[in-house]
């Protein structure tokens, strides 16, 4: 019962956030100082062409009409239309999301997979040469520039020594679209070869946005690993003579989890930010990509329903992984 | 004088710390007989925690040293025992633990019957049992089912016994559901269930309610002689040492400096330090009267006898050497140059 | 101060953090003399076509970029942007998130529920997505990479006092303190802020390496001062083209970022581990 008023409870914040981040967004819009409409009709209209056009483009009504008009648009996933294709961007939106999503997931799941038990071992054997090759590792993670980092394995893997491709998502077409990852598609279509294609070119990228997030994760993992070995009830455990593998491998990390996957929250941030540049350097057709395209065309709409696109995904994640920690900790839903 | 059961000889453990070296435990003799109940007296800093955790074998690795001494249990010498050998068969087994605070020392995130069952898993009676192993199961590390189930009948049993009612949903709860009696009591069934020969107790009641103190002490006591376990049980409080206690051990900044059958340790105490703690009590006759002093530092101790800054009888060879421990009655010891036998007159309270 | 006293002292104790502090000085040797020992000084803005893409050697220490200007030098100059942006970005966004947590924790009531409501929304998306929104929009300056950065910043802040501040508010010497009599005001700027400023400079400081590559990464995107400014991100950006011949052009500038937010970051990891007392390394004081 508990957790059930707990999911209400955390689902209640969810719309008023989500109202904000619109306010924002069309706030940020709006602080535009040279006139877009003139940049849109270009040097030679007239002034009445001009005006025509921000008729036509609603641009010429009281601002909190213009505000209103934009939540209710957005409500029904209008994102408005690029400035510069005159393509909805919704569509655009939609259909790069597949990529972006897939790549963040599986570099979600590859640096937990590596970086939990590594997190755990550097706790275990801290001061060991093991745990000190982790903390400079870790470190160096933290301080790389995302971009540059990517840059350097394109260098290194893809130009010099030619071990994986140099950019893009696929060779070809790619697998006949059902989920739109790439990876499930393949493996629907019993393609080898095509599965072969999509997993190299995910092995620079994946690299890339793994690498600070692993960094992260091994932290937290270690941090709590070593608050929960000074607890009590290992102490307890110790006493009562539990064998070592079992205290650490099932009693503490249980515990310790509790704190790394409240940062998976923080982590998926971190790389949705991260993937933005990463799919620039790496030509990953995704959203990251399209929102760097938008930049240098300086299409303020698409710019506008990308973050919001990216605000909203990331208030369901943070909601999601509130929800889960309830789940997990019986301290919170009993 | 009773057979000795466990019998810990000069025993020396110190602790690295930011400030230098710390002696915490200064050759210190202490043992219990068979089935006994002995208490381990003595103020915060005086080492009877660590003496408890140094039988146990859970210093931490890192900042405890043992320089010297002699654990002798049941026949054979525990400090000369790997730890893996301690930690399979000699803790949870034959030694088990009551701690001081219950509720830390359950993990919050796990219920209460999985981690009595862990315990059943690797500590039952039954492990080495013929009748429930099998050789596949045994490399394979795993649970057997009927083990688990003769397990889980005497998990409920011990835990009527120990007065908790409708066990079932005790071990289908989270440790933070239930009250701290219970969770005490519970510790009590743990430390039951592998059938020790030694609980050791740290300080088991510091954590509850007084109301519920005595309770606990009680059924503890009379669980223990049902089974003729021994007890070894370290406090503060002089007067729960009295209720359950069959003997005494007092410390004083990691020496022993008095050991006796509750009846000469209260009535007859010997040490100046043992004199002057049961004289703090609460009396009708003086008030409430303390120790003029403080106690020394633990890392440029005193040598000799750490509590000859604060005797009244104390000469010279007092602090330059510890006395050996001396018979001054039926199982009866101390370690002084200047026992004082008999209990203080009026007159000399009032100089 | 006694306590800065004690500080140093720990600090040098604690030998990663040294080398952190000797990057974050080198970092600030290089902005603050760049002009004396670049040895290109005027490749700042100058460009040589007949030189450009020279890799390293004896007169360029680092080679030479597209325009043929000397990329140690630009380097240096490059730092002079780095270390303005991320003080300017960081001074503003504590000099506003601080008072508004400060307020907003110590008052309760709709007014400071809304400050915090805001807050959260800023905070809910990821600072380089607004950033990237707000600097696209106002157009490409370091100003406005400063602009960006204060305003997706100051909410963190914000978030860190408040919370700070209502943990701090129950405890007894506050009450103490308005059972005396004394103002809001002093309370909130006389006890609690001293209380909370330890978590406020650590983070402060790990705040820099953050902010450092979230700057670099506009510049690396096109939105930071258009050319020839020295601006490390950028200088990356234009390299790509002309790799793998010229791989001193991507590597050097990324050298130097990550130096440079590696010091930040060890700094702080530094200061963390003396004024945390939680996780302070103790020995286990038994009886």
């Amino acid at each position: 019962m508990k957790l059930f008023v707990l999911i209400l409870n955390r689902f209640f914040w969810f719309f008023p956030t989500v109202l904000g981040l619109m306010i924002i967004t069309f706030g940020i819009s709006h602080v535009i100082p040279a006139d877009p409409v003139a940049f849109l009709a270009g040097d030679n209209a007239t002034n009445e062409q001009i005006e025509a056009l921000r008729h036509q483009l609603g641009l010429d009504q009281p601002l909190h009409t213009q505000l209103t008009n934009y939540i209710f648009r957005l409500f029904q996933g209008d994102f408005g239309v690029s400035l510069y294709t005159l393509r909805p961007i919704s569509d655009d939106l939609s259909s790069r999301l597949p990529a972006t999503l897939e790549l963040t997931l599986v570099s979600v799941l590859v640096s937990a997979m590596i970086g939990i038990p590594l997190g755990v071992f550097s706790a275990v054997h801290r001061n060991s040469a093991l745990d000190h090759f982790l903390r400079i590792f870790t470190v160096s993670g933290l301080a790389m520039a995302s971009f540059w980092f990517a840059i350097l394995l394109q260098l290194l893997f893809a130009m010099e020594w030619n071990l994986t491709p140099l950019q893009g998502r696929v060779e070809s077409w790619g697998p006949d679209v059902v989920t739109g990852f790439f990876l499930i598609d393949s493996i629907i279509a019993w393609d080898a070869e095509m599965l072969w294609d999509t997993v190299s070119h995910m092995f620079l990228p994946v690299a890339t946005l793994a690498y600070p997030a692993m960094a992260t994760i091994v932290r937290f993992t270690r941090a709590g690993v070593l608050n929960a070995m000074n607890s009590n009830y290992v102490l307890y455990e110790q006493s009562m003579g539990f064998p070592r593998s079992v205290i650490i491998w099932k009693y503490v990390l249980r515990n310790a989890l509790i704190g790394t996957i409240t940062q998976i929250g923080l982590i998926f941030g971190v790389l949705i930010a991260n993937a933005v540049v990463v799919e620039a350097v790496f030509d990953w057709p995704g959203l990251g990509y399209y929102a760097v395209q938008s930049i240098l065309q300086s299409d303020y709409n698409a710019i506008m329903g990308f973050t919001f696109v990216v605000g909203v995904i990331f208030i369901i994640v943070n909601l999601l992984v509130d929800i889960s920690h309830g789940f997990i900790d019986p301290r919170e839903s009993r | 004088m009773t057979t000795k059961f466990l019998d810990v000889r000069d025993l020396e453990v110190s602790f690295a710390t930011d400030q230098g070296i710390a002696r915490v435990l200064d050759k210190v003799n202490f043992s219990i007989g068979p089935g006994e109940i002995v208490g381990l007296v003595g103020e915060s800093g005086c080492g009877k925690t660590t003496l408890a955790r140094t039988i146990l074998g859970v210093l931490p690795e890192n900042s405890a040293r043992i320089s010297n001494g002699v654990i002798n249990f049941d026949g054979e010498d525990l400090l000369q025992k790997s730890s893996e050998e301690l930690s399979a068969n000699i803790r949870g087994r034959v030694i088990t633990f009551i701690p001081q605070d219950p509720f830390t020392s359950f993990n919050p995130v796990f219920t209460i019957g999985t981690q009595i069952m862990e315990l059943m898993r690797w500590k039952s009676p039954r492990r080495d049992d013929p009748q429930y192993v099998n050789s596949l199961g045994k490399i394979l590390n795993i649970y057997p089912r009927a083990r688990y189930k003769a397990d889980y009948q005497q998990v409920l049993e011990q835990l009527r016994e120990v007065q908790l009612p409708e066990p079932e949903a005790v071990l289908a709860k989270y440790p933070h559901e239930v009250s701290g009696g219970q969770r005490q009591r519970l510790m009590i069934a743990m430390a039951l269930l592998p059938d020790p020969k030694l609980i050791i107790a740290d300080e088991p009641t510091t954590a509850l309610d007084v109301t519920i103190q005595a309770q606990i002490l009680k059924l503890l006591r009379q669980l223990a002689r049902d089974r003729n376990v021994a007890i070894l049980f370290t406090t503060h409080d002089l007067g729960t040492t009295y209720e359950i206690c069959d003997r005494v051990t007092v410390m004083y900044a990691g020496q022993e400096m008095e050991a006796a059958l509750v009846d000469g340790f209260f009535n007859r105490p010997s040490h100046p330090y043992t004199k002057r703690l049961l004289e703090s009590l609460p009396n009708q006759e003086h008030g409430i009267e303390g120790i003029p002093g403080d106690i020394p530092s633990l890392i440029n101790a005193p040598p000799g006898c750490r509590f000859h800054q604060r005797c009244d009888y104390a000469t010279g060879e007092c602090s330059v050497s510890r006395a050996a421990s001396t018979e001054i009655g039926t199982d009866h010891m101390v370690r002084c140059y200047h026992p004082v036998s008999r209990p203080k007159t009026q007159t000399e309270a009032a100089s | 101060m006694e306590l800065t006293r004690f500080l140093i002292k720990k600090l040098v104790e604690d030998r990663v953090a040294l080398l952190g502090v000797m990057l974050i000085f080198a970092l600030f040797l290089a902005a603050f003399f760049a002009p004396v020992i670049a040895t290109f000084p005027a490749d700042v803005a100058e460009f040589h076509p007949k030189n450009r893409l020279l890799p390293p050697d004896d007169t360029f220490w680092f080679g030479t970029d597209r325009m043929g200007s000397d990329i140690y030098s630009r380097v240096l100059f490059g730092a002079r942007i780095t270390i303005t942006i991320a003080i300017i970005a960081i001074g503003v966004s504590v000099l506003v998130g601080v008072p508004v947590g400060l307020i907003a924790g110590y008052y309760h009531g709709w007014f400071s529920e809304m400050l915090m409501r805001v807050s959260d929304i800023f905070l809910a998306v990821p600072q380089i997505v607004l950033a990237i929104a707000i600097a696209q929009t106002l157009g490409p300056s370091i100003e406005n990479i400063i602009l960006a950065l204060s305003a997706t910043y100051w909410p963190f802040w914000a978030r860190l006092v408040y919370a700070e501040t209502r943990s701090i508010q129950n405890e007894t010497f506050v009450e103490a303190c308005i059972a005396l009599g004394a103002s809001p005001w002093r309370i909130m700027v006389l006890h609690i802020l001293p209380n909370i400023s330890s978590s406020i400079i650590v983070r402060t400081t790990i705040g820099m390496g953050g902010t450092i590559l979230t700057a670099a990464t506009l510049g690396f995107l096109g939105l930071g001062a258009p050319a020839p400014s020295p601006e490390w991100g950028r200088m990356i950006s234009e390299s790509r083209e002309f790799l793998p011949m010229a791989w001193w052009y991507a590597t050097v500038p990324g050298i130097a970022i990550f130096l440079v937010v590696m010091g930040f970051n060890l700094l702080g990891d530094g200061l963390r581990d003396i004024l945390d007392p939680r996780i302070r390394r103790s020995v286990s004081h038994d009886d």
